[in-house]
């Protein structure tokens, strides 16, 4: 062998094995976070945390049952606007929008709003709802959060009705439905469990998001009244708490960490095992 | 002529059960419903820029073009300046990307080549997990982990070696520019590895063969021909990257350091505009603060748009290419 075809050889193996040692830094990435957060907030997880208000700063003990059921409103109502108005959006786009100029718009639209910062996205609930309303609420928050899941929902019920094959809905035409009731009794559930999944993932994505809530629903260290008034999440609970000087609260912020990071954990390991469930069934 | 006539009035006569006949039909009413919904989209989009850009109008009336190129940021005196967290965005994001492309590239390379079916599909599931961690848990690890070592161990061992270049300069102060960055790229990661995986699994098996049926070792068949051919993809990636990166809010405001003036050195503490906004818009009180804020907005959304298009463009064109060859 001569030296030209040793140094080949030796870098084909040197820089295989860096790319394999990428890999393995970035996905070694997630099990890092997941394991620090384990070992700082796994011993403050518990009912307590779950059941209890804050305590006051100096006071040891209490919970973030206020950011719970706050970031369960927030997120519920960004899912009551979001995912009709984006799983509409799709089944246009994808059963009637075909390629015209309209559609091409929408579309456009979708990605751009996809593309808009949270930060921004929140700046602009607070122009639209907060200013002209004078206070901020979980409305705020939840209006802020649908628009992120907006674009989400559309795009990916847009992408799974398109995969439905032909023969299905001419099949149905074929038996005399009309174009809805094909794409009501037939396309849709026949897409069904892709569209669950691109929800869910939607859902778990604006679960996590503070940036937006920054100044729409605020925080607040008690129960809220109601969806129009400042309300507490579980993100927004992390960052405050995070950035505060005392201990106490940084062993909640931990424990709260962990909690959030498990339910959006979960709900992306349910959506992948609904989709490839989902697949192998359609094919057998 | 006597036909239509015949059929008008009786159309006219009875609009309601001409309307229950298309209801219960039914294809009229679900088009306009889903119609409805998709303009609804549009003018929420349309409205959201619109506001960007009266919210700002105080601002851009008072500074104008001196927004972007001022580099005093003093709500006391009423004199807004851009310039240094333009800059700090910037240097973020670029620092970022350094160190972001090299290893999601490579971590690409080794799922589309060398990693086989399952296994490859696996890590990559785990690279989208990644992706979901929500951006806050990011900056608390990084505030209590990450901000410390650098304080301690890289920021003085970075020191010892380069010290002397400006880059480098003065004391680690733990949170800076060069934090942020750092875990920004982290962030990122996912973009680039799951984009750039597509496009180098776009391409043509035959590109493989050829080059090592003419004797070309593994790497040099993917670095010489496979990487090249999926390039249009692997940019696209890039500035998708780039795009997430300049809008990261959360995880950089814990890290950043909340300086508004303009450092040569990594090390310093710095800002970025998503961070600002995130700081100060509820306390941002008069007329121009507040709007000076949403300039800043404007500005972010402006970046964003350019590079999220451009990045769109080429994943379109290789992914394109690759299935049009296949």
């Amino acid at each position: 062998m001569t030296a030209r075809n040793i140094y080949r050889k030796t870098l084909n193996n040197v820089m295989l094995s860096v790319t394999a040692l990428c890999a393995l830094v970035t996905v070694s990435t997630l099990f890092v976070v997941l394991a620090y957060l384990v070992y700082n907030g796994a011993s403050s997880v518990n009912l307590d945390f779950f059941l209890k208000l804050p305590r006051a700063t100096g006071e040891t003990g209490g919970g973030m049952a206020n950011a719970i059921l706050g970031s369960a409103e927030i997120v519920g109502f960004a899912t009551l606007i979001g995912v009709p108005i984006g799983f509409f959006t799709g089944v246009y786009l994808s059963e009637w929008g075909g390629q015209g100029v309209f559609s091409f718009i929408v579309r456009y639209m979708c990605d751009l709003l996809n593309g808009v910062p949270s930060i921004v996205i929140g700046i602009f609930a607070w122009t639209v709802i907060v200013r002209p309303m004078h206070h901020f609420s979980a409305l705020a928050g939840g209006f802020a959060l649908s628009l992120i899941l907006i674009p989400i929902t559309a795009k990916s019920t847009e992408q799974f009705l398109a995969e439905v094959p032909r023969a299905l809905r001419e099949g149905s035409l074929a038996l005399g439905a009309t174009k809805w009731r094909t794409i009501a009794s037939v396309v849709v559930p026949a897409a069904r469990k892709g569209i669950m999944t691109g929800i869910i993932l939607g859902v778990a994505r604006i679960s996590g998001e503070s940036a937006p809530l920054l100044f729409t629903s605020l925080n607040n260290e008690y129960w809220s009244s109601g969806l129009s008034e400042p309300t507490a999440s579980l993100p927004y609970m992390i960052y405050t708490r995070a950035i505060s000087p005392y201990d106490d609260w940084h062993r909640q912020t931990w424990a709260a960490g962990l909690v959030l990071l498990g339910l959006v954990l979960v709900a992306n390991i349910a959506a992948r095992l609904i989709l490839t469930r989902g697949s192998s069934s359609a094919r057998g | 002529m006597s036909s239509s006539a015949a059929v008008q009035p009786q159309m006219g006569k009875s609009p309601v059960s001409e309307i229950s006949r298309r209801l219960r039909g039914g294809d009229e009413v679900a088009w306009l419903i889903t119609l409805l919904f998709s303009i609804s989209v549009l003018l929420v989009t349309a409205l959201l820029v619109w506001e960007l850009w009266v919210g700002s109008e105080p601002s851009r009336a008072k500074s104008g073009f001196s927004f972007l190129t001022s580099k005093l940021w003093n709500p006391v005196t009423d004199e807004f300046g851009a310039y240094p967290f333009i800059y700090g965005t910037i240097v973020t994001s670029v620092l970022a990307l350094a160190i972001a492309v090299p290893t999601g590239v490579g971590a690409a390379i080794y799922l589309s080549e060398l990693a086989t079916g399952k296994w490859s599909d696996s890590l990559t599931f785990l690279v989208e997990l990644l992706a979901a961690v929500p951006s806050v848990i990011f900056g608390l690890l990084a505030m209590f982990t990450l901000v410390p070592m650098m304080r301690e161990t890289i920021g003085p061992a970075i020191k010892s070696v380069f010290g002397s270049l400006p880059l480098f300069s003065g004391p680690v102060y733990g949170v800076g520019y060069f934090t942020a960055g750092l875990v920004m790229a982290i962030m990122i990661f996912p973009y680039i590895i799951s984009v750039s995986r597509e496009a180098l699994m776009s391409v043509p098996r035959e590109q493989r063969e050829a080059a090592l049926a003419l004797g070309a070792t593994k790497w040099e068949s993917t670095w010489q021909i496979v990487v090249p051919y999926a390039r249009l993809g692997i940019i696209g990636s890039v500035f998708l990257a780039f795009a997430r990166a300049l809008g990261e809010t959360m995880a950089v405001t814990m890290v950043i350091g909340n300086d508004p003036s303009v450092h040569a050195s990594l090390f310093a503490p710095g800002y970025t505009i998503a961070a600002v906004i995130a700081n100060e818009f509820t306390e941002a009180t008069g007329k121009v603060y507040p709007a000076a804020l949403v300039e800043l907005g404007l500005v972010l959304f402006v970046l964003t748009f350019i590079l999220n298009g451009l990045a769109r463009l080429l994943i379109l064109i290789t992914t394109q290419k690759g299935s049009a060859r296949a």
